[in-house]
């Protein structure tokens, strides 16, 4: 009797079946678009995994938080004692430490964007093997993480804006569009090289390198490109990150905005996110095997 | 209406690497060239097609689940069992064939999954509970039953990783045990926790087919099969053997068992120790009417027969029937010497029977049996003449199978000792009873 009644406290009956879902079950396909529909249906998933992520990162730590600030507010001061300390690099009109910061942020984000989703699908070996879901949601979990932490870095932003009384001007209204291309950018390599570790574990010793080379190669971070020599410019022009970063700092402290290199970005933005997630949909099938 | 699951010429072909057989590097300097050169050859190996064995882990598998159904999959261990559920599940595709399922399927391949151990009871309902494709509603829905069911409240705030391990696992079977699927694929859930929980496991499931949704079930506990199923599935190779009513298909796969057991019970392929006078060449394991069982039931009579076969004869011979766990301890022993039975071998092949009473081992548990014969020199010894699976029978279902339970059961009960006797009580006493 007590069995039965609690038998019927976990499983209580049916209520009004949902429209019926067929699945069906066979071999691989070579290439499949993404799936949006069912992305949207694991919605929910997503930004659990995010919101874990993020909870589970600032447990147990005394700053908490205080850390998506402080690793840029780090990197900023490391910046003004030692490069503009030596008189190589130029800010312009605007103060050296702001313009570093403005620069700072958005690196950070794609950086950790690109290098957290390339690591969590390997990280995530116990659902992949387990349960089944849109494997992409693993990588777009890891890019939304990112997106809090710049988010909480932009606070810091704000309050150095307003100490330096540095107002934004009508370019601000692109910055949700420059930063767009940012995530997207760091969505499609980072979904990419996702992909490649799980066949091949060298992607993870391969990214901190190619974090710190693209970081060289990305001086807009530290410096106005205009001012560096001619061959320096003529190299840079092929690294989405440049027009990006400036972009994003003359849509938060204003200035000219670099339309071309944006447009160019934007497009290579759009290709590495149609390549990474392609080629991810074409192995993800095999990830529960060779992972 | 059409079937639940219909699984049509399904077939899995997993790539096996053969892994070379390296030498063993002596010193740094050759392990580090070997090391250079084993990852040049890698390389090489990588842009080239590497040459792969093919395994079939599914082959050619076709059968159809009717909704409202519950059909167990047996099989022994790499039959494919597993596999088939991950293709089911989708974790994995198929190689060739389809399969189509008609319903919101759940599927557990383990309780618990996802489950962060710094994340507290509430976050790790939301976060599993989302990994088991509800919605946040549907949790939010369910979340006191979930909470209620779990028996945690008070620790709902508490990170899981202070918590004790049943209340862990009561958590994540609480959370899936509110999954409503139409269609539950179910493995080998209930091997793991204690009795109680894997009661609580089977009337779940008890009662999902009751209410007529369709479930596939993998288990390796045969009491539980016939319970639960209506149908079964037995699986060899990949390959399906059997399929229909549920106590047919598990009479067909018992016999199947005892029908491998000869080779199994040759000992002539085995190590042997000793100056091979005589030899072990047979063992087996048999009820008392002397028909072969595939497993002992704890509790039961374990009846082991020896063949022996001898060059000469040999007088006044003690032997010896060790029942020892994985690990080397011994269980069990028996000598014919300390009762004295007086053992003679003559030239050519003879048959000797020992018969233990009532042995009371953990089900769950996996023995070796070890045979020894000597004079006083050694006459022969098997390490693992045969290895015997424990069950469990209707009266030791109770009984928790977990490995880290002591291998030998017996009957106990527990009581409270209404007042301890402070002032005259041997100090040593004292303490084991504690405070009132």
């Amino acid at each position: 009797m007590q069995l039965m009644q609690e038998t019927a406290r976990i499983a209580p009956p049916i209520t009004a079946a949902p429209a019926r879902r067929v699945t069906f079950i066979e071999p691989p396909r070579r290439w499949q678009w993404v799936n949006v529909a069912e992305l949207w249906r694991f919605r929910d998933l997503a930004l659990q995994l995010a919101w874990r992520d993020i909870k589970v990162r600032y447990k147990q730590t005394l700053l908490g938080a205080g850390w998506a600030i402080f690793q840029p507010a780090m990197m900023m001061l490391v910046f003004v004692v030692f490069f503009h300390g030596s008189g190589h690099v130029s800010s312009g009109e605007l103060p050296y430490p702001l313009f570093v910061y403005a620069g700072l942020l958005p690196w950070i984000f794609f950086a950790t964007a690109m290098s957290s989703a390339a690591q969590s699908v390997v990280g995530s070996e116990r659902l992949i093997t387990k349960i089944y879901f849109p494997r992409l949601a693993i990588p777009l979990a890891a890019v939304a993480t990112a997106v809090v932490d710049a988010a909480m870095a932009m606070v810091l932003l704000v309050g150095m804006m307003a100490w330096y009384h540095v107002a934004p001007g009508p370019g601000l209204l692109m910055l949700p569009i420059v930063f767009g291309v940012i995530a997207l950018t760091a969505t499609g390599l980072g979904t990419l090289l996702a992909a490649l570790n799980v066949a091949y574990r060298d992607v993870r010793y391969v990214i901190p390198f190619l974090i710190q080379i693209w970081m060289f190669a990305t001086p807009s971070i530290y410096t106005q490109t205009s001012a560096l020599p001619d061959h320096v410019r003529s190299l840079v022009v092929f690294n989405p990150m440049v027009g990006l970063i400036e972009g994003f700092r003359a849509a938060a402290l204003g200035g000219p905005m670099p339309w071309t290199q944006l447009a160019a970005a934007s497009t290579t933005g759009v290709l590495a996110l149609l390549v990474g997630c392609l080629y991810f949909r074409r192995i993800e099938d095999t990830f529960a095997d060779t992972i | 209406m059409p079937p639940a699951i219909q699984v049509e010429n399904l077939s899995k072909c997993y790539r096996v690497n053969h892994a070379v057989a390296r030498p063993a590097y002596r010193t740094l300097r050759e392990s580090l060239t070997g090391a250079l050169a084993s990852s040049v050859q890698r390389l090489r190996k990588g842009l080239k097609t590497t040459r792969h064995e093919p395994f079939w882990a599914l082959d050619d598998l076709s059968f159809e689940v009717q909704p409202g159904e519950v059909l167990g999959v047996i099989g022994r261990n790499g039959s494919g069992k597993s596999t088939l559920l991950k293709i089911l599940s989708r974790i994995t595709k198929p190689t060739t064939g389809r399969a189509r399922i008609d319903g919101r399927v759940g599927s557990l391949l383990e309780v618990g999954t996802g489950f962060h151990p710094e994340l507290s009871g509430r976050e790790n309902i939301f976060l599993n509970g989302s990994i088991l494709g509800m919605s946040r509603p549907e949790i939010r829905r369910k979340f006191d039953e979930i909470v209620a069911f779990a028996e945690v409240e008070q620790f709902l705030d508490m990170p899981v990783k202070r918590y004790s391990s049943g209340m862990y696992v009561r958590l994540a079977f609480s959370v899936a045990a509110h999954l409503e699927p139409e269609i539950l694929i179910v493995d080998e859930v209930l091997a793991v926790g204690d009795a109680a929980y894997q009661r609580r496991c089977i009337d779940r499931m008890s009662a999902l087919a009751a209410e007529g949704r369709t479930v596939l079930f993998v288990s390796h506990n045969m009491d539980v099969i016939p319970r639960l199923c209506s149908r079964a599935l037995f699986l060899e190779k990949g390959r399906k053997v059997a399929e229909g009513p549920a106590a047919d298909v598990l009479r067909r796969y018992m016999g199947r068992q005892t029908a491998d057991a000869p080779d199994a019970e040759n000992l002539t392929g085995k190590v042997h120790i000793g100056d091979g006078r005589a030899q072990f060449t047979r063992i087996s394991h048999v009820d008392a009417d002397g028909k072969p069982m595939p497993v002992h039931a704890c509790g039961d009579d374990l009846i082991l027969r020896l063949e022996i076969r001898s060059d000469r004869d040999i007088r006044d011979v003690a032997l010896s029937v060790v029942i020892q766990t994985l690990q080397g301890a011994r269980l069990i022993s028996s000598w014919t010497r300390e009762v004295d039975y007086r053992v003679d071998l003559f030239k050519g092949v003879q048959i000797y029977q020992c018969h233990f009473q009532r042995v009371r081992l953990r089900p769950g548990r996996r023995v070796y049996v070890q045979l020894a014969m000597a004079t006083h020199n050694l006459i022969d010894c098997v390490e693992d003449a045969q290895v015997i699976e424990v069950t469990d029978n209707w009266e030791t279902r109770t009984l928790s199978t977990e490995s880290t339970q002591g291998a030998v059961v017996c009957g106990y009960e527990w009581s409270k000792i209404a007042k301890p006797q402070a002032q005259h009580a041997d100090p040593c006493l004292d303490q084991t009873v504690g405070q009132p």
